[in-house]
C-alpha cells in the first residue's frame, strides 16, 4: 500500500519516485501545511504512481484521511474534480465518486460545495450507464442520509445526473427532490430551493407543471423567510420555462403574495429580482400585475426595499412595453419617485440618484425639463454627499437629452460643496468625476468655474487628493490640448516649486511627472526641465530623490541633446549625494535612462543594503548568545 | 453635515467616538407590515369596576383594544391611543397576576391572539451590518413600551396558577414556538432576556413540545455556525440549553451526544464567541459530568479547532480546559493527556503573555496537578522542552517567574525525569548549532523577508 512505501523510495527502489515518496510521506505529517502542500501537489503523486496504483492505492488511502483539517479537505475536494485522467480516464472517473461522497458529507460549507462542484464536474465524464451504475447510487445516498449536510450536497447533484438516465430513474430522482423540498431541516429546504430554478430547467415542460409548481408554491410559503426568499429566485427561471397562458395560474399567485409577504427580506428578494420577473412574465403580466407590485415596493415601509427597488427604476421603466410606457411611467411610476426624492432614508435616495438620470432619455425633452429637472435639481441640493455625487456622476445621461446648460446653475454650488466636503472620500470622487464634467460643460465655463478648484486639491492636505488632481490634470489635458494646458495650468503647477511647503514642491514634480507626456517635447524641455533641474538643489532630500525619479518619466519626451546636456550632469550631481536615497535613484535612473553611468548596478546597490542589514543582525547575535548562555537551574 | 467641527475638518476623518455618539440614541421601529388603518382607541371601563358578570366580556374587550399596533418611529402620532393602550396591558398585567379563575377556556384564543400579534413580527433589517456586539450599543426597539407589557402579560399568563398547558397547546403549538425563536436574533437585549424567561417557562410546562425546541435550537445553531455567523440571541439560547442538559436522562440519548459534537462543539468556532463563551463552556461541562466517556472526543474536537490566530479566543479556550480538566476522571485523562499537553506546551510557549499566563495557571489547581503528578512521566517529557526554553526566552517577567514556579513543581514530582530532561535537553542544545530562533523570528516579523533564513 501507498503507506507502507514512504518515505525509503519505491519499494522497488527505483530512485526518481523518491520525492512522491516524500509527498506521500507527508500526506500524514502532523504538520497541517506539510499536508496541505502534499494535497495541493495530488495530480504530480497521481502521475508517478501510475493510473492503476492511484485507483488502487492512492484512492483508498484519501477516502481514509477524511477526518482531517477542512483546508485540507477543501484542496483535496478541488483536486479530485480534476483527477479523472489520472485515475485512467472516463472508463474509470467512478473511483473518484468514493472520497467525493465522503467529502461531501462534512460540516463545513466551503469542503461540502467544492466537493458538490467537483462531483458534478465528474459526472459529465461518466458514461450514461456509468451514470446510472455508479453516480445515481450515491445521489440516492446522499439524498436520504441521516445528517443534513449529506441532503444539502444531494440538492445540487440532481439536476446534473437527470437529462442523462432512463425514465425510472427519472421518476426516481424528481421523487427524491420531492422529499428534499419538504425536509424538516431548514438547511435542506434552503438548499433544495436554492436548485428548484436549475432542477426545473431539466426536467419536461410537464413536469415542471405538475412537480416543480407544486414545490415551488410549498417553498414559497415555507414558514421560514430565509427558504421563501430563495422560492423568488425559482420563480425567475420557472416562469422563463413556462408559455405565457399558463403563467397567470400556475406562477403569478405566488408572485403576488410574495411581493406581499410579511418579512422584508422576502419583498427585498422580490425587488432586487424585479428585472429578470419583469423579463419573465412578459409584457401583459407586467402591466397588469407588476406595475401596481412594484408602485408597493417604492413605497414599502422598510427602507432596505425602498433601496432596492429605488436601483430598478430605470431598468424596469426601459423594459415596459413601448405602446404603453410613457403612460405607465407618467401616471403609476413618477409620483413615487418624486416621494422618493425626499425620503427619509439616505440610501433610498442615493440608490434612487443612481438611476434617475436614466429616465431622461426614456421620456424625452419635454417631460425632462417639466418633471424631472425639477427632481434632479432637488437631489443636487441633498443633504447627503453621496446623492449628489451619483446625480453629477450620471450627467452624460441628461446631456444627451437636454444638454447640460439647463442643470449648470444649480450643478456649479453643488460641485463646489462636494469639492471642499470634509470627507476626504467624498472629494476624491467628484475629482473622479472632474474629466467627464469638463467634457460635458466645455472650456469656456471650465476655465470660469472650475479650474480654481482643480488648482485647489493640488494643495490638498491629503495626499489621496493632491494623487488624484495630478491624475486629473493629465485627463483635462488629453481633453483641452497642450496649448491650453500652457496658458491655464502649467505656470500655476510650476509656480508651486518655489512654495515653502515640500509637500506642495513636491507636488509639482508629480504634476510634471504625469502632464509631460501629454504637454509634449516643446512645453516639457521648454518649460518644465528647468524647473526640474533647479528642484536638485532642494533642501530636502524627499524633493531631490523625486527629481531623480521625475528626470526618468520625462526623459523619453525630451530629445537626446537635452538628456547628455542638461540632464545628465544632474543626475551625476545626485549620484554624489550625500542621503543614500538620493544617490541610489540617480544611479538607477542613470541606468534606465541609458546614460551609460553603471558604477554600481542596482543589484549591487540591493545586495550592500541586505549586507549592511546582515552585519546588523550578526552583532545581534552576538549580543544575543552572550545574553543566553545557559544558565543552571 | 453642518454638525462636522473645525477640528474634524483637520484631518477629514470623522472620529469614531463622534460617530458612536450620535448612533447611541438609535431606536427602530418593528419591521410591521401594515396594511390596517389605524382608528383612535377610546377608553373601557376598568375591570375592578365592572361587575364580575361583565367582566370576561370587558377582559375580552381589552384583549381585542390591545391588538392595535402603533408607529413609534413617529413619537407625535396616536399619543392618546398609545396611552390607552399601555394603560390597558398594565392593567390585564395585572389583571392574569393578581385574581383567580380568570383564565377560562374561551379567553386562550384571544390572549393568544393579543400576544400573536403584537410580539411576532419580523425583526428589521440591522441599521449597522457591521454590528459588533462587543463594541457597539444595540438598536433597541422602538415600541418598547407596549411591547414589554406583552411579553408581561405572557409571561404572567404562563404562570398564572390555573393556567391549563392541556388547552393552551392548541395555541402555543410548534409555530408559535418556531416565531417565539425567530425573535430571539433581536438586537435588544431586554427583549432577548423576556424570551429567555418565556421559552424556559413554554419548554417546562409544554412536554409535547420539548423535542420540537431542542430540534428548532439546533437548526437555529448549525445555521449561525455554517450559514450566516450572526444570530443575536446565541448565549440566551445556551443558557436555557444548560438548564435542559441538567435535567437529561441517563444514559444520553443519540440525539443529545450528536448535539455535543456537531453542534456545541463545532460552535467554538464562531467569530463572537466571546459573547457566549462562558454559556457555551457550562454547557459542555454538563454534558460531561453526565457521561465521563464523552470527554475525549469532546477534547479532541477543541484540539481540532483551537484558535490559531486569535489569542483572545484561546484564552477562553484554556479556561473551557480547565473546566473540563477540574470534573474529567483520571481513566479519560490518560486517554486525552498526550495531544492535551502538547497544545499545553504551545501555549505556555506562546509570546502572548495572557495566553502563556493562562496556561501556566493550571498548575494552580490542586486536582489537575494530581492528575500531571499520576502521569508525569507521560506529561513531564512533552512540557519540558518548551518550559525551559520559555524560562530564559520569554520576555515576560511575570511569566517567567511563573515557569520557574511550574518547573520547581515539576521537578519535585519527578527529579530523576527531569535531571535526564535537562541533561539531554542540554546535549542537544550544545550538538546544534545555537539557533537565535527568537531574534530572527522577531526581524522577520518585522521585514516580512523570508529571505533571512538563506542568509544565515
Amino acid at each position: 500500500s501507498v503507506e507502507k512505501e514512504a518515505p525509503g523510495g519505491g519499494a522497488d527502489g527505483d530512485d526518481s519516485l523518491y520525492p512522491i515518496a516524500v509527498l506521500i510521506d507527508e500526506l500524514r505529517n502532523e504538520d497541517v501545511q506539510l499536508r496541505l502542500n502534499s494535497i495541493k501537489k495530488l495530480s504530480t503523486i497521481a502521475l508517478a504512481l501510475g493510473v492503476e496504483r492511484t485507483r488502487t492505492e492512492l484512492l483508498p488511502f484519501l477516502t481514509d484521511t477524511i477526518y482531517d483539517e477542512d483546508e485540507v479537505l477543501l484542496a483535496l475536494a478541488e483536486q479530485l474534480g480534476n483527477f479523472t485522467m489520472l485515475v485512467g480516464g472516463p472508463e474509470y472517473v467512478h473511483c473518484l465518486l468514493p472520497p467525493l461522497e465522503s467529502l461531501a458529507t462534512v460540516e463545513e460549507t466551503v469542503v461540502r460545495d467544492k466537493a458538490v462542484e467537483s462531483l458534478r464536474k465528474i459526472s459529465q465524464e461518466h458514461s450514461p450507464v456509468d451514470l446510472e451504475v455508479h453516480f445515481e447510487p450515491l445521489v440516492k445516498r446522499l439524498a436520504s442520509g441521516d445528517w443534513f449536510t449529506s441532503r444539502t450536497s444531494a440538492c445540487g447533484l440532481f439536476s446534473v445526473c437527470y437529462p442523462r438516465v432512463s425514465s425510472t430513474v427519472k421518476a426516481e430522482i424528481r421523487q427524491h427532490f420531492r422529499t428534499l423540498c419538504s425536509d424538516d431541516t431548514p438547511m435542506v429546504r434552503r438548499a433544495a430551493a436554492s436548485k428548484l430554478g436549475e432542477f426545473a430547467k431539466v426536467l419536461e415542460l410537464d413536469y415542471v407543471k405538475s412537480d416543480i409548481i407544486s414545490l415551488f408554491t410549498a417553498l414559497a410559503s415555507d414558514e421560514q423567510d430565509s427558504v421563501r426568499l430563495l422560492a423568488v429566485e425559482a420563480c425567475v427561471s420557472i416562469a422563463t420555462l413556462l408559455p405565457q397562458e399558463d403563467l397567470e395560474t400556475l406562477v403569478m399567485p405566488t408572485l403576488r403574495q410574495a411581493a406581499e409577504d410579511k418579512s422584508w427580506r422576502v419583498r427585498y428578494m422580490v425587488a432586487d429580482k424585479f428585472s429578470e420577473l419583469q423579463k419573465a412574465v412578459g409584457p401583459e403580466i407586467t402591466k397588469n400585475d407588476l406595475v401596481p407590485a412594484f408602485q408597493n415596493l417604492l413605497k414599502d415601509c422598510e427602507a432596505e426595499v425602498r433601496a432596492a427597488a429605488a436601483n430598478k427604476v430605470k431598468e424596469f421603466c426601459e423594459n415596459l412595453p413601448e405602446d404603453s410606457r410613457e403612460t405607465i411611467i407618467m401616471t403609476h411610476i413618477l409620483p413615487c419617485v418624486k416621494e422618493l426624492v425626499s425620503d427619509t432614508n439616505q440610501h433610498v435616495k442615493s440608490a434612487l440618484a443612481s438611476v434617475i438620470m436614466g429616465l431622461s432619455t426614456i421620456l424625452g425633452k419635454d417631460n425632462t425639463v417639466e418633471h424631472l429637472l425639477p427632481l434632479f435639481l432637488a437631489q443636487l441640493k441633498d443633504e447627503c454627499p453621496e446623492v449628489r455625487l451619483n446625480i453629477i456622476s450620471n450627467l452624460d445621461c441628461v446631456n444627451e437629452v437636454i444638454g447640460i446648460r439647463q442643470l449648470s446653475q444649480s450643478l456649479l454650488p453643488a460641485i463646489v460643496e462636494l469639492a471642499e466636503d470634509a470627507k476626504w472620500r467624498v472629494r476624491l470622487a467628484i475629482i473622479e468625476y472632474m474629466p467627464l464634467l469638463a467634457g460635458q460643460l466645455g472650456v469656456e465655463f471650465f476655465d470660469e468655474k472650475l479650474n480654481t478648484l482643480c488648482m485647489a486639491w493640488l494643495i490638498d492636505h491629503v495626499y489621496a487628493i493632491r494623487e488624484a488632481a495630478t491624475c486629473n490634470l493629465m485627463k483635462l489635458v488629453e481633453k483641452f490640448g497642450a496649448e491650453w494646458a500652457q496658458n491655464t495650468i502649467v505656470p500655476k503647477v510650476l509656480g508651486m516649486a518655489n512654495d515653502p511647503n515640500y509637500l506642495h514642491r513636491m507636488t509639482t514634480l508629480f504634476c510634471i511627472n504625469s502632464l509631460s507626456e501629454a504637454c509634449g517635447q516643446e512645453i516639457t524641455t521648454k518649460q518644465m526641465l528647468p524647473v526640474v533641474l533647479k528642484m536638485s538643489n532642494d533642501q530636502v532630500a524627499n524633493v531631490r530623490f523625486n527629481v531623480a525619479k521625475s528626470l526618468q518619466k520625462i526623459g523619453p519626451v525630451l530629445d537626446s541633446s537635452a538628456l547628455q546636456t542638461e540632464v545628465k550632469p544632474v543626475l551625476e550631481k545626485l549620484a554624489t549625494d550625500t542621503d543614500m536615497d538620493v544617490k541610489y535613484f540617480a544611479q538607477e535612473n542613470s541606468c534606465l535612462l541609458d546614460l551609460g553611468y553603471p558604477e554600481e548596478t542596482t543589484q549591487d546597490h540591493i545586495a550592500n543594503s541586505f549586507h549592511n542589514i546582515f552585519i546588523d543582525v550578526q552583532e545581534q547575535l552576538v549580543m544575543y548568545r552572550e545574553l543566553t548562555e545557559p544558565v543552571c537551574i | 453635515m453642518s454638525a462636522i467641527s473645525a477640528t474634524e475638518k483637520v484631518d477629514g476623518f470623522t472620529r469614531k467616538s463622534m460617530r458612536k455618539a450620535q448612533k447611541q440614541k438609535k431606536s427602530q421601529g418593528s419591521s410591521q407590515f401594515r396594511t390596517q388603518a389605524l382608528t383612535e382607541l377610546s377608553p373601557l371601563p376598568q375591570l375592578k369596576d365592572a361587575p364580575s358578570t361583565e367582566q370576561q366580556e370587558l377582559f375580552s374587550q381589552k384583549l381585542q383594544q390591545c391588538c392595535m399596533l402603533f408607529d413609534f418611529m413617529d413619537s407625535v402620532t396616536d399619543l392618546k391611543s398609545k396611552e390607552i393602550k399601555r394603560a390597558t396591558l398594565n392593567e390585564l398585567v395585572d389583571y392574569v397576576s393578581t385574581n383567580r379563575g380568570v383564565l377560562v377556556e374561551t379567553a386562550y384564543p384571544e390572549i393568544s391572539n393579543m400576544i400573536c400579534t403584537n410580539i411576532f413580527r419580523t425583526l428589521p433589517p440591522s441599521d449597522n451590518p457591521d454590528f459588533d456586539p462587543e463594541e457597539d450599543e444595540p438598536t433597541l426597539e422602538a415600541s418598547w413600551p407596549h411591547i414589554q407589557l406583552v411579553y408581561e402579560f405572557l409571561l404572567r399568563f404562563l404562570e398564572n396558577p390555573d393556567f391549563q398547558p392541556s388547552i393552551a397547546k392548541r395555541y402555543i403549538d410548534q409555530k408559535f414556538v418556531l416565531q417565539l425563536l425567530e425573535l430571539f436574533d433581536s438586537e435588544d437585549p431586554r427583549e432577548r432576556d423576556f424570551l429567555k424567561t418565556v421559552l424556559h417557562r413554554i419548554y417546562g410546562k409544554f412536554l409535547g413540545l420539548r423535542a420540537f425546541i431542542r430540534k428548532q435550537i439546533n437548526n437555529i445553531f448549525l445555521r449561525f455556525i455554517y450559514e450566516t455567523d450572526h444570530f443575536n440571541g446565541v448565549a440566551e439560547l445556551l443558557e436555557i440549553l444548560g438548564s435542559i442538559i441538567n435535567g437529561f436522562a441517563l444514559p444520553l440519548k443519540a440525539e443529545h451526544k450528536q448535539f455535543l459534537m456537531k453542534v456545541l462543539v463545532p460552535m467554538h468556532t464562531a467569530k463572537g464567541l466571546a459573547l457566549f463563551h462562558a454559556q457555551l463552556a457550562y454547557c459542555v461541562v454538563q454534558f460531561l459530568e453526565k457521561d465521563p466517556i464523552l470527554t475525549e472526543p469532546v477534547i479532541r474536537g477543541l484540539l481540532k479547532f483551537w484558535p490559531k490566530t486569535c489569542s483572545q479566543k484561546e484564552v477562553m479556550y484554556l479556561g473551557e480546559i480547565e473546566e473540563i480538566l477540574d470534573v474529567i476522571e483520571p481513566t479519560q485523562f490518560k486517554k486525552i493527556q498526550e495531544p492535551l499537553f502538547k497544545q499545553i506546551s504551545r501555549c505556555v510557549a506562546n509570546p502572548h503573555f495572557q495566553v502563556a499566563e493562562r496556561a501556566l495557571y493550571f498548575w494552580n489547581n490542586e486536582y489537575i496537578l494530581s492528575l500531571i503528578e499520576e502521569n508525569i512521566d507521560k506529561v513531564l517529557p512533552i512540557m519540558f522542552g518548551s518550559l525551559y526554553r520559555i524560562s530564559k526566552e520569554h520576555w515576560n517577567p511575570t511569566i517567567v517567574a511563573l515557569v520557574y514556579n511550574v518547573l520547581k513543581t515539576l521537578m519535585e514530582m519527578n527529579s530523576t525525569l527531569f535531571d535526564e530532561l535537562t541533561a539531554s535537553y542540554k546535549s542537544d542544545r550544545q550538538r546544534c548549532v545555537p539557533c537565535p530562533s527568537l531574534i530572527l523570528t522577531c526581524i522577520q516579523n518585522l521585514t516580512g523577508v523570508q529571505l533571512w533564513q538563506n542568509w544565515i
